[in-house]
């Protein structure tokens, strides 16, 4: 789900990482003449097509690999989780059918966007990590228990999946948005990574829209209970959303990141920011009585790398170096 | 009040009527001589000038004035729904109205500072209105769809709009625009969901199958800009300056 953090990494090993993609752009001249479907239809192709050729004078050193397999790496984190929580019949049993539907259609989003990540990556991929690989109760591998598991019931309570599920999606929202800028220069790899960051935000729309009326009701109707949007969001970040589900474990995924190593001018604001484009929202005309949030609510922030692995090591047992 | 992220010189141009979004009739000419004959070589008839025709500006300005027009859009039709909401929408759900109308009025401000920071030019002719004439707002379910088909064209525009950014303009601009993106695919999964639960992400403005499933069915401008030229009638909106999606 890191398709730009994929080239940012690259560029970290190789500043020339952009000139060798653009080099190329002739490969999406020619798509171009078969009209713009069957281009993007060719897409995961020729994004293979692209790193093959860029890298094809050089040999493909093991930190490229490495990188692209990160990517590989924080899908099936979010695989794992919606595979195994969506084939847990208890806990479904705690869900409504539309909603045990839409879980499952996440999933299988999720699962796409593995796949196209792995046909990047070609015979490169890593091996499956196997679900060992991952505790989703927090106890990062030890047998859980309600002093060392922030998320026990993950599997067996449907608000606490659901509390799971909304955080992995705010995070790979936020995620994508860190690297998308270093994309620029490559528009057909950005725009399939704008397109799965946007996926993300749907699901994540949805999650919170479930937490919200809760696991049995299909509606998107209810207001979030004044003061608990722990439990009961918006459908969007409101603010730092209280530190958002459990905020011992989720508080870094609406505050501000590392900007340590980041690109000129880009600055990781925590989700409660009200200054963008250079401008005070606050200040703006036509914008008299609006309340404080609303201001945060409409601008979704980036994050960076080293943030996103620290929150995806949550969910990593110990003694693995997966995400590290 | 920052600096504008423009270039002096897109500030040296004229923002207002005569400058921003006027296309000369003589353009507008050649482009249905075009269309109507697929020949680009004859020279157009010149006509009186359409006090109509509107086009959009080269570069990323043109590209803010996209992005400004489609805010305009969502603003109009959710103030309207909050001044005047229908009867079976609910108390929660008419708060989650004005959270969109506070978010898309948020964004068209915004989008307008970063075309004119002093706020001492006029964006768009004073006529020029987002008409919601063919919806039916007052019902609930009118204003959803209504809502609905807005915020699927946003979040279907933007990944595309995003691509076509030079880098001229810096980081900011870029910045802006990304951020808005995500909040238009949460509004138009919220919508969706509160008109047809469950709905938020199928298939027909998410990929299920082949080889971009998981992806966003996108929109070019020029798609958006048919989607949204009734709607601004009997003002006629160029996007010919746009730079064109690979």
């Amino acid at each position: 789900m890191n398709i730009f953090q994929i080239i940012s990494e690259i560029e970290k090993v190789d500043p020339e990482v952009y000139d060798r993609l653009d080099s190329r752009r002739s490969i999406f001249k020619h798509m171009t003449g078969l009209g713009q479907k069957l281009s993007a239809a060719a897409l995961p192709l020729a994004v293979g097509a692209i790193f093959n050729k860029a890298y094809a004078q050089t040999p493909v050193g093991a930190t490229v690999n490495d990188v692209l397999n990160f990517a590989l790496s924080l899908e099936y984190l979010e695989s794992y989780f919606y595979q195994r929580g969506q084939a847990t019949a208890a806990l479904q049993a705690g869900f409504s059918a539309t909603n045990k539907a839409a879980l499952d259609l996440i999933r299988t989003d999720e699962a796409n966007h593995v796949t196209f990540l792995r046909s990047v990556l070609g015979t490169a991929a890593i091996a499956d990590p196997g679900a060992a690989t991952f505790d989703f109760t927090g106890a990062k591998g030890a047998t859980p228990t309600a002093a060392n598991a922030p998320f026990l019931d993950v599997f067996t309570n449907p608000l606490t999946y659901l509390a799971v599920a909304q955080s992995l999606e705010d995070t790979g929202v936020r995620a994508y948005k860190g690297g998308a800028p270093l994309l620029m220069s490559n528009k057909t790899v950005l725009t399939a990574a704008l397109n799965i960051h946007s996926v993300e935000a749907r699901h994540a729309s949805r999650l919170r829209t479930m937490r919200r009326g809760g696991p049995l009701n299909n509606t998107a109707s209810q207001s979030p209970q004044s003061g608990t949007l722990n439990a009961s969001p918006k459908s969007w970040i409101s603010g730092t959303d209280n530190g958002g589900a459990s905020p011992a474990q989720t508080a870094g995924i609406y505050g501000a990141g590392n900007n340590t190593g980041a690109p000129t001018g880009v600055t990781f604001d925590a989700e409660s920011n009200t200054t963008q484009g250079g401008a005070a929202l606050t200040g703006l005309p036509n914008t008299t009585g609006f309340p404080a949030a609303a201001f945060s609510e409409a601008f979704d922030e980036a994050l960076d790398v080293t943030t996103v692995k620290a929150i995806a090591r949550t969910f990593v047992v110990n003694g693995s170096t997966f995400l590290a | 009040m920052s600096e504008s992220i423009f270039s002096p010189a897109w500030r040296a141009q004229p923002l207002g009527r005569r400058g921003f979004l006027r296309v000369s009739a003589a353009s507008a000419a050649t482009a249905a001589l075009i269309g109507a004959t697929g020949c680009s070589t004859q020279t157009p008839t010149p006509v009186a000038t359409d006090p109509y025709a509107l086009s959009l500006s080269t570069g990323d300005a043109g590209l803010v004035q996209y992005a400004y027009l489609l805010a305009m859009a969502q603003a109009t039709l959710y103030q309207k729904v909050v001044d005047a909401p229908p009867s079976d929408l609910a108390a929660a759900e008419r708060a989650i109205f004005a959270d969109l109308r506070d978010h898309e009025v948020v964004h068209r401000e915004v989008f307008k500072y970063q075309l004119d920071p002093t706020a001492s030019t006029v964006i768009v002719p004073a006529d020029l209105a987002f008409s919601l004439k063919s919806f039916t707002l007052t019902t609930r379910a009118g204003v959803l769809a209504a809502a609905q088909q807005l915020e699927d064209l946003a979040t279907a525009a933007y990944p595309v709009l995003l691509t076509l950014l030079t880098t001229t303009s810096g980081t900011l601009l870029r910045d802006l625009l990304l951020k808005t993106s995500s909040v238009h695919a949460r509004h138009a999964a919220t919508v969706r969901d509160l008109l047809s639960p469950g709905s938020f992400a199928n298939d027909d403005v998410v990929e299920n199958t082949g080889a971009l499933a998981g992806q966003i069915r996108t929109k070019t401008p020029t798609e958006v800009n048919t989607a949204l030229a009734p709607f601004f009638a009997p003002y006629v909106i160029s996007i010919a300056n746009l730079a064109v999606p690979v």
